[in-house]
């Protein structure tokens, strides 16, 4: 359960970027997570709602977008997708592969709801 | 509406601090390892049966992590080996923060080989760097074979599994080829050790792989 000291890095990434005169402007957070990093969607959600309920990101929401994981094959030259993260060309299976995504978490962008300046 | 955009890292304040752990590291020459597993898989036991079977070849120091009481530096300072506890309160793994405010209270001159004990849990650990050379996982046979299949970002990041209770195979439902089999799945670069630290079987073939990694310089930055 560590997803809220994920959502308090999710805060302290926000208050960076953004003026704190705007804070209370911020209403979407756009997340990437990818499908082996290790966190539950809701239970982030559930995280961010309480660690904000009372602050100036009371409007804030957090929207998540699901990456697949997805490997390279460098024997037969195929990408391909599967969700239990298996190091393995979903084609040949071959294992010589190259992760090309899945295990991101990252934050995209800030939605605020009127024009604010970026710092 | 207006839409910033920013493209961060979640964990980047973890991974700059863990960055700087590791210079600590590099520049007093010492190899550090992560261990990571599920409560009571036997990591304590394993680092025991490692500090002393490695006594007379390596200078090791130990960080202990638990979310309560320091029972198990109590186990590693009979041996010898220099400790820190870090309690986490609550907390469910290591960050790269703890493991710099332990580094302040234990002194590396001369250490060659660190191991840091983290908190057991076969999830949270996973996604923070601790400045570590390498992870260690650790299954036990009485966890049963699927453990890689249904944690594997434990997995993915190791550089090595430890299969750890195997005296205890014929008692377990646990097949030891699934285990191995499901570990190499989600990475097939995994070095596996099977071992006991009741019987002792197994120890030694870690050890000398262990002492290997800390002498050869392939993890050196």
């Amino acid at each position: 359960m560590h997803e809220l000291s994920i959502a308090q890095n999710i805060v302290e990434i926000i208050q960076q970027r953004i003026p704190e005169s705007e804070w209370k402007q911020v209403v979407t957070v756009r997340i990437k997570i990818g499908s082996v990093a290790g966190i539950v969607p809701d239970s982030l959600k559930f995280s961010f709602q309480a660690i904000t309920a009372e602050s100036a990101f009371c409007n804030a929401q957090l929207s998540t977008e699901h990456v697949p994981f997805c490997v390279h094959c460098r024997t037969c030259n195929t990408n391909t997708e599967n969700e239990d993260g298996f190091a393995m060309c979903g084609e040949c299976e071959s294992t010589d592969i190259q992760v090309l995504s899945g295990t991101e978490l990252h934050v995209v962008e800030i939605e605020l709801e009127e024009t604010a300046q970026v710092v | 509406m207006s839409i910033i955009t920013v493209e961060r890292k979640v964990l980047e304040k973890n991974d700059e601090l863990a960055a700087r752990n590791r210079e600590v590291f590099l520049s007093h020459g010492v190899f550090v390892v992560n261990m990571v597993s599920s409560p009571g898989s036997g990591k304590t036991s394993i680092l025991e049966r490692t500090l002393e079977y490695l006594k007379d070849s390596l200078r090791a120091a130990v960080i202990e992590g638990d979310v309560q009481t320091d029972l198990d530096a109590q186990r590693v300072t009979k041996l010898g080996v220099p400790v820190v506890q870090i309690i986490t309160n609550g907390g469910c793994h290591l960050e790269a923060n703890l493991i710099q405010d332990a580094l302040g209270t234990i002194n590396l001159k001369g250490i060659q080989l660190l191991i840091i004990e983290n908190v057991g849990n076969l999830v949270c650990p996973a996604n923070y760097d601790l400045g570590e050379n390498m992870k260690i996982v650790v299954a036990s046979t009485t966890e049963g074979d699927d453990k890689p299949l249904k944690y594997p970002g434990m997995f993915r990041n190791a550089s090595a599994l430890i299969i750890n209770k195997i005296d205890l195979l014929p008692y377990v439902n646990c097949h030891l080829e699934d285990l191995k089999s499901n570990a190499l799945r989600i990475n097939p670069k995994l070095n596996v050790f099977e071992t006991s630290c009741t019987t002792k079987q197994g120890i030694a073939e870690w050890c000398t792989w262990l002492k290997e990694q800390v002498t050869s310089k392939k993890y050196k930055v």
